[in-house]
């Protein structure tokens, strides 16, 4: 009996082993992220972050399910002889994390997460919607006329657009020449060698079409007295979700922010957010504002608008009918227009709605939802999302201003 | 820094010598050397040459490596497997010292795994290694199969782990089969032996229920699944066949931890203590053993409480003091013994090593004055908080050695068992749960029972005891319903 030594054999020369159940576990956390994703994104941590930030967002491990013993089961450990009966040994919700008590027996919090980036976790949001490619495409056909390009040469230009390449190289095109006239040998004392008009060249530009992926939001809030700090949060979540998603799909988007109680005005992200103003409720006006912002700066020819309103359903009754002719228009230039109530639970039930108002809105690209807690948001955005998706075909072609547009709203 | 393996082999003949001069009796010994990210690698996959895939082993690595990344934890200087040959890596840039210690260590539990009743009767050594890899290609076969594929055996898998555990724990046990328990449930029936019978009243008779499947509960959930669900294809009946076999190669290990890793670690002292190392090795052999024989206060160190015991046990039959329940006529004395092998104590620990598993290891060696040394306590849940409620003194010493013993090895594993295939002549299938005062986590409890469910192919139902209320677990739905009973 005599004991073998193995060589020592490099990772290099072996195969990796656990390669493909790391990578089985990795999709087992995707699809476990994909199944919550609801309750992840209602958590604060991640709404209400910088948008451009990259975040780390932990999750819980796959857990691996046994009988195992709850809490009544008596742990025993070893101490420094301090220890009297009625000491506290482990506080809290900290039940099998590192220190203290018998972390081993307990199956308390699996104290292994996994960090996940907030563009992943989009990314996996977005898949989850399962949008066909084709789609996302269509959506992108809207064409500018903005753009231009470079083409060819000129003599003539303006100083901008000097192609100093181009000209430094005719410059010594032409000193070249002029060298071998004048039988100079490489070396020859350089006489000063100026550039001349000739040498001078011009980009040409001509203007061109390009896809446009141009995107603009509306987001349009009621403002007045009666949107509470919960109400806020929950229209400020629907916000991200729609900027993130839609900052997937195009290369360029806006935001516009338009806050209305009576009156309707275009304000900043922090005044959107955190101003608290007061009074009653004219939905149209904040419609109408839009309306005019769309028409000044955001061609719906060239842009493509997603309007999405929040409030909770009270308005001056006189106002309604204005609110939904108004509504009607916004249905006609945007991509998809959505009306969101909210409503949290606790809230009262004897203040108005307008969802029955605006359930008389035919158009195909209008969507209401109602979110009552933080868990309706990715029901809601998902749902909002799926009428995009049909209505993408007549979302676009469609002309700005009333009767013309009506066609463009049938599919 | 790597040495070269004839400098170990030097070191490793020596270490030989003394294993064979105080009596170890080992399976051969095989070291393969091997570096960090290799060990990560084996230690997910339970030290294992060649291992079924299954993704919460590539969960298991991403942890161990992530901790190890951060050095949270490092890596474990050895790991050994229990086979014959045994098995054993080594990591290459440990110290010189290191390895010679890690060699010696390994020699101990080499031999435990050779001796002790739990491994010689639950494992059969020689083919470890060959079964783990026929369980691998098996396994892989079925992923490869077009019409099984990888997602269904891993579900299988999933299924399967959920309930590996709940199998018999003593493998000496024998198993009886269904018509030996039939006739053993009539025998126990009939009314004993009276040789005056023909005086006395019949004594009253209940007729055996002979035609329940199992007649006696069954342990051994995995093992009964394959057998009494007829509609399992063959493919699934073989999974639960292979992961059963596995959970019994592990059984022994988990409930012998304490044993085998202070068995490993008196060795490992003895032998080192007598290489006559260098003055520097002998240094650094100091600092190692006792950064590996540390208590760890809040927690319990099986290698420390393992070393302390043997040494305790060692001690006590040289000196006679073996306790009122164990004396013979004339109490053991190593006087006059010359060699140190034929010492009472030496020949009681090699008996111990052979005769005992951690439960019966502790309940019959640890006694009041080692607990008092360790400052053993026990803690349990008041509200949020874990709460010192017992110390191991005049009046508490004999709770907390009861809930130690409890909670060790396989102790820490619900006994449930399938009471009857058939409940309700409806062929759901019925498992209870032996409550010793500790309740079941509920809501492991609901997933496992869906996993149960889903390889039994019909409802499953659980009895246990929820706060002291004697309960019947369900799924109804998709959700759990709990029925007082």
């Amino acid at each position: 009996m005599s004991t073998v030594f193995r060589p020592y054999v490099p990772s290099s020369q072996r195969s990796d082993r656990s390669a493909r159940d790391r990578l089985r576990h990795r999709q087992k956390i995707k699809d476990s992220i994909r199944d919550n994703i609801g309750d992840i994104l209602a958590e604060e941590s991640i709404i209400g972050r910088d948008r451009d930030k990259i975040i780390k967002v932990p999750i819980r491990s796959v857990k691996e399910y046994r009988f195992i013993y709850g809490e009544n089961s008596p742990g025993v450990a070893q101490g420094d002889g301090q220890q009297k009966p009625g000491d506290v040994v482990q506080q809290g919700d900290q039940d099998g994390k590192g220190q203290g008590g018998k972390g081993g027996d307990q199956p308390g919090v699996d104290a292994f997460e996994t960090d996940i980036t907030l563009e992943e976790l989009i990314a996996i949001m977005f898949d989850d919607l399962e949008l066909p490619e084709l789609e996302r495409k269509a959506l992108k056909e809207v064409v500018s006329e903005d753009a231009r390009k470079r083409k060819g040469h000129r003599r003539a230009g303006i100083r901008p657009r000097l192609d100093k390449r181009a000209t430094a190289r005719n410059r010594a095109r032409r000193w070249m020449s002029v060298r071998r006239s004048r039988e100079m040998g490489p070396d020859g004392e350089k006489p000063r060698f100026p550039f001349h008009e000739d040498d001078m060249r011009y980009y040409h530009i001509v203007p061109t079409t390009k896809e446009a992926s141009n995107a603009v939001i509306f987001c349009i809030m009621d403002t007045s007295g009666s949107m509470g700090t919960v109400k806020k949060y929950l229209a400020r979540s629907f916000y991200f979700l729609l900027y993130q998603f839609v900052r997937q799909k195009y290369a360029n988007v806006e935001v516009v922010f338009i806050a209305h109680h009576t009156e309707a005005k275009e304000v900043s992200e922090e005044d959107f957010f955190h101003k608290v103003e007061s009074g009653g409720t004219y939905i149209s006006s904040g419609y109408k504002k839009a309306l005019d912002i769309i028409e000044d700066r955001y061609h719906p020819s060239l842009w493509n608008v997603y309007a999405f309103h929040c409030s909770d359903g009270d308005n001056f009754y006189s106002d309604n009918e204005r609110a939904l002719q108004a509504a009607e228009e916004l249905c006609k230039v945007c991509n998809l227009f959505g009306y969101g109530e909210i409503k949290p639970s606790g809230s009262a039930y004897y203040s108005g709605s307008m969802l029955e108002v605006f359930g008389q809105i035919k158009a195909e690209n209008f969507h209401m939802i109602t979110i009552e807690k933080k868990e309706d948001l990715w029901e809601g955005f998902r749902s909002f999302l799926m009428k995009d998706k049909a209505s993408g075909v007549s979302a676009h072609g469609k002309v700005f201003g009333g009767s013309e547009g009506a066609a463009s709203a049938a599919p | 820094m790597s040495h070269a393996i004839d400098e170990l082999s030097v070191w490793d003949e020596r270490i030989l010598e003394l294993v064979h001069k105080y009596g170890l009796n080992c399976y051969p010994q095989e070291f393969e050397i091997c570096d960090h990210n290799e060990m990560l690698g084996y230690m997910a996959y339970t030290g294992m040459p060649s291992h079924y895939p299954h993704w919460s082993y590539g969960k298991s690595f991403e942890r161990q490596k992530t901790m190890y990344d951060y050095g949270v934890s490092g890596l474990p200087y050895e790991m050994v497997i229990n086979s014959n040959p045994c098995l054993a890596y080594l990591m290459r840039d440990n110290s010189l010292l290191l390895q010679v210690l890690t060699i010696a260590h390994v020699y101990g539990h080499n031999d435990f795994f050779a001796n002790n009743f739990t491994f010689t009767s639950g494992t059969k050594a020689q083919h470890v290694l060959q079964s783990f890899k026929s369980h691998a290609q098996r396994i892989s076969s079925y992923q490869e199969d077009p019409s099984i594929g990888i997602e269904a055996v891993e579900a299988m898998i999933d299924h399967a782990h959920a309930i590996c555990y709940q199998r018999s724990r003593n493998l000496a046990i024998k198993q009886l089969s269904q018509e030996q328990q039939i006739v053993r449930a009539w025998e126990r029936s009939q009314p004993p032996a009276d040789p005056w019978r023909e005086i006395h009243p019949t004594p009253e008779y209940t007729p055996p229920n002979l035609t329940r499947v199992p007649a006696e509960p069954q342990e051994n959930i995995l093992e009964f699944i394959a057998k009494y669900n007829p509609y399992l294809p063959e493919w699934k009946r073989d999974i639960l066949t292979i992961v059963d076999a596995q959970t019994q190669y592990f059984m022994p290990q988990m409930d012998t931890k304490i044993m085998n890793e202070g068995w490993a670690s008196y060795w490992h002292h003895k032998i080192l203590n007598e290489l006559n190392l260098p003055q520097g090795m002998h240094i650094e052999f100091l600092v190692r053993h006792n950064q590996v024989l540390r208590p760890h206060p809040g927690g319990l160190n099986p290698y420390h409480l393992g070393f302390v015991l043997w040494h305790d046990i060692e001690r006590r039959w040289n000196q006679g003091d073996t306790g009122k329940e164990w004396s013979d006529d004339k109490p053991p004395t190593s006087e006059g013994i010359t060699d140190e092998n034929d010492t009472p104590g030496r020949k009681k620990i090699f008996e111990v090593r052979e005769a005992d598993r951690d439960q019966s290891f502790l309940r019959r060696f640890l006694t009041r004055e080692i607990m008092e040394d360790l400052n053993l306590f026990q803690h349990e849940r008041r509200g949020k908080d874990r709460v010192v409620t017992k110390i191991a003194s005049e009046d508490g010493w004999k709770e907390v050695k009861e809930n130690l013993i409890k909670s060790v090895g396989t102790g820490s594993i619900p006994v449930i068992k399938v009471e009857d295939a058939d409940f309700g002549k409806n062929r759901t299938l019925y498992l209870k749960h032996y409550h010793d005062g500790r309740d079941l986590q509920l809501e492991y409890a609901e997933h496992t029972l869906k996993h149960v469910t889903a390889i039994w192919e019909r409802e499953v139902v659980l009895e246990t005891s929820i706060n002291g209320k004697e309960s019947l677990l369900k799924i109804v739905g998709d959700s759990l319903k709990i029925e007082r009973l």
